[in-house]
């Protein structure tokens, strides 16, 4: 594989774990965030520590566990096994189980946060209106906490684009396969190839800077509108 | 008065340290009004009727039962038909006006609807900013839009709760008129819960009046104002409240007269249509007892009438008065009481020194 090749293989892979995730953690993201919100269940604070905990594990701590439920004595190795693989650790699918659970908060929590921040009355107004609880949670809900979902895509996206730790642990780093930019970063500096390091470097920083001004900039405009 | 034409409320039950226990019938015409104190439980028996809470109990309306606990039955509040105005306009901020009144007409059945989005518009004067934004109305103009909204749910009992209470006077002043327009022109059972004895003087047909969580007592309104336990609590602002029909006007001394029961009232020239229902309020403190029909008095309105309760309270009497099938207050002192031997059965003359026309 010649370098430019390796480099774009690289970002492709990136971006399409970041894209995947960020759609699996919007899928499972808003249930979990809806039954935080909504819940009065005593233990449900227990359940957001849980989702909460990648916040404050190190990531290889994170790594490690998935490294071993993925693994062929996992869990992960009896489902790749129903597909006649052996693990689960080590492939794409491996990286978006891990990514998933990684990114997790950080797509759980502002939706829950815009989910409570309108309050049970305009569920209830809805329900006045004939709107049963499935209709009023996507014409009502889901528009209403939008800026909590934009939040959250893009923060999830973001973050799964900058993990390091976790797909280091679970995806080793094959070319093409499960070395994303960070890892393959991480691969130049170790080998002194300096110029590409430079280049995949610069370009996340400038990554990361677009992502958060367009999210600062579309999160006012969203709220102005709901205002 | 149970069946098809009534509301009756059965419910029980304990929220925090508030216990309630309410049960009352009521017609299901008209504008039914739950009064009391705040905190007495009023809005907790609307949220009730409307199935956003459930207390233990039996809701039956209109001949449908909403909720039997001894049955297992409970709506939850998308499959009953209400309309609900909340104390806020509550309007959903990601919907036009044309977005807020179309989320319940939408869901109604097409041959359930009874009324036309253009139509309830004009009603509410919102026909204008049908494509504005929630956000860019006055506190009026949304609550206004709110009633709308309700409306168009084509509800088969419309449940306010204090829909003025948290406007200014002006925005009060502005949505009064349109409520006692819907309320003449709509026909619509309405549960209007309220701490304002003025809007319920002038709306409400009915009255249920709640202390402490439990209904103290439920009557038409003439009844329920001139009950001397309610009254009593007013002191000198007791008043009574007449329905009447206009019969004529008097061109050359500008003077309107509308009949009632016990009599005719002649008040300064109104704009209203011969034959049109209108309401007026009588002050306590603004009728006065006589033995005979005064002759040589500028007092207009002077109509017989039988004392039917006295109560004393210190110097002062309030007197419920019967005048032809109509209740009415006088407002005297122990000593005209004692001066003119008033006491229940005897006949006397009621003078009214001001009326003031409701709509």
């Amino acid at each position: 594989m010649d370098d430019g090749a390796e480099l774009w293989a690289a970002v492709r892979l990136t971006v399409e774990l970041a894209v995947v995730t960020t759609l699996v953690l919007l899928v499972i993201g808003t249930p979990i965030a809806w039954w935080l919100a909504r819940s009065r269940a005593a233990w449900k604070e227990a359940v957001a520590a849980v989702v909460a905990l990648p916040l404050v594990l190190p990531p290889t701590v994170l790594g490690f566990y998935a490294l071993i439920l993925l693994g062929p004595d996992g869990p992960g190795g009896w489902v790749a096994g129903l597909f006649g693989g052996r693990s689960l650790a080590f492939t794409f699918e491996g990286l978006v189980i891990g990514s998933v659970l990684y990114s997790l908060p950080f797509v759980v929590q502002p939706i829950r946060n815009a989910f409570e921040s309108f309050g049970p009355r305009p569920l209830e107004v809805a329900a006045t209106l004939r709107a049963g609880p499935r209709d009023a949670f996507w014409s009502v809900a889901v528009p209403l906490a939008r800026p909590g979902f934009v939040t959250g895509a893009v923060l999830g996206f973001a973050h799964t684009v900058g993990e390091f730790g976790v797909v280091l642990m679970i995806g080793g780093g094959i070319p093409g396969e499960t070395k994303v930019l960070s890892v393959a970063i991480y691969d130049y500096v170790e080998t002194l190839q300096w110029t590409k390091a430079h280049m995949l470097a610069g370009g996340m920083l400038v990554f990361a800077f677009a992502v958060i001004l367009g999210m600062l900039v579309l999160e006012k405009r969203l709220a102005r509108r709901l205002r | 008065m149970s069946g098809p034409s009534s509301i009756e409320v059965r419910l029980t039950g304990a929220l925090g340290t508030f216990a309630l226990a309410a049960e009352f019938e009521a017609p299901a015409t008209g504008i039914v009004a739950l009064v009391g104190p705040s905190g007495c439980g009023k809005t907790t028996i609307l949220r009730c009727v409307a199935g956003l809470l459930r207390l233990h109990g039996s809701l039956r309306v209109r001949g449908e039962v909403w909720q039997d606990d001894a049955r297992g039955i409970f709506l939850p509040p998308h499959a009953r038909p209400i309309g609900y105005v909340f104390q806020e306009p509550s309007l959903f901020p990601h919907l036009s006006v044309r977005g807020n009144l179309e989320f319940g007409l939408r869901r109604v059945p097409s041959a359930e609807r009874r009324l036309r989005l253009e139509d309830v518009a004009d009603l509410l004067g919102v026909s204008g900013f049908l494509d504005r934004d929630p956000a860019s109305l006055s506190g009026g103009q949304r609550q206004r839009v709110a009633i709308a909204r309700a409306l168009l749910a084509s509800p088969r009992l419309l449940l306010m709760d204090e829909p003025l209470a948290s406007l200014d006077r002006a925005s009060k002043r502005e949505i009064l008129p349109y409520l006692e327009h819907l309320r003449a022109t709509l026909d619509i059972p309405t549960l209007y819960v309220s701490h304002s004895p003025d809007e319920v003087a002038r709306l409400a047909d009915h009255l249920v009046s709640i202390g402490a969580g439990s209904v103290r007592a439920s009557g038409p309104i003439a009844e329920m104002l001139t009950r001397m336990d309610l009254a009593r609590e007013q002191g000198a602002d007791a008043e009574a409240v007449v329905d009447a029909t206009v019969t004529g006007h008097d061109a050359e001394f500008e003077l309107t007269a509308l009949a009632f029961s016990g009599g005719t009232f002649l008040v300064t020239r109104t704009a209203h249509p011969i034959g049109q229902r209108v309401r007026l309020r009588v002050l306590a403190r603004d009728a006065s007892l006589t033995l005979e029909h005064q002759t040589g008095t500028s007092i207009l309105n002077i109509f017989p009438a039988v004392v039917d309760e006295v109560v004393t309270d210190g110097a002062s009497q309030t007197v419920r008065l019967d005048v032809g099938g109509t209740p009415l207050l006088a407002r005297i002192t122990r000593k005209s009481g004692a001066t003119l031997g008033i006491e229940p059965g005897r006949p006397v003359h009621v003078q009214v020194k001001a009326v003031a026309l409701v709509d």
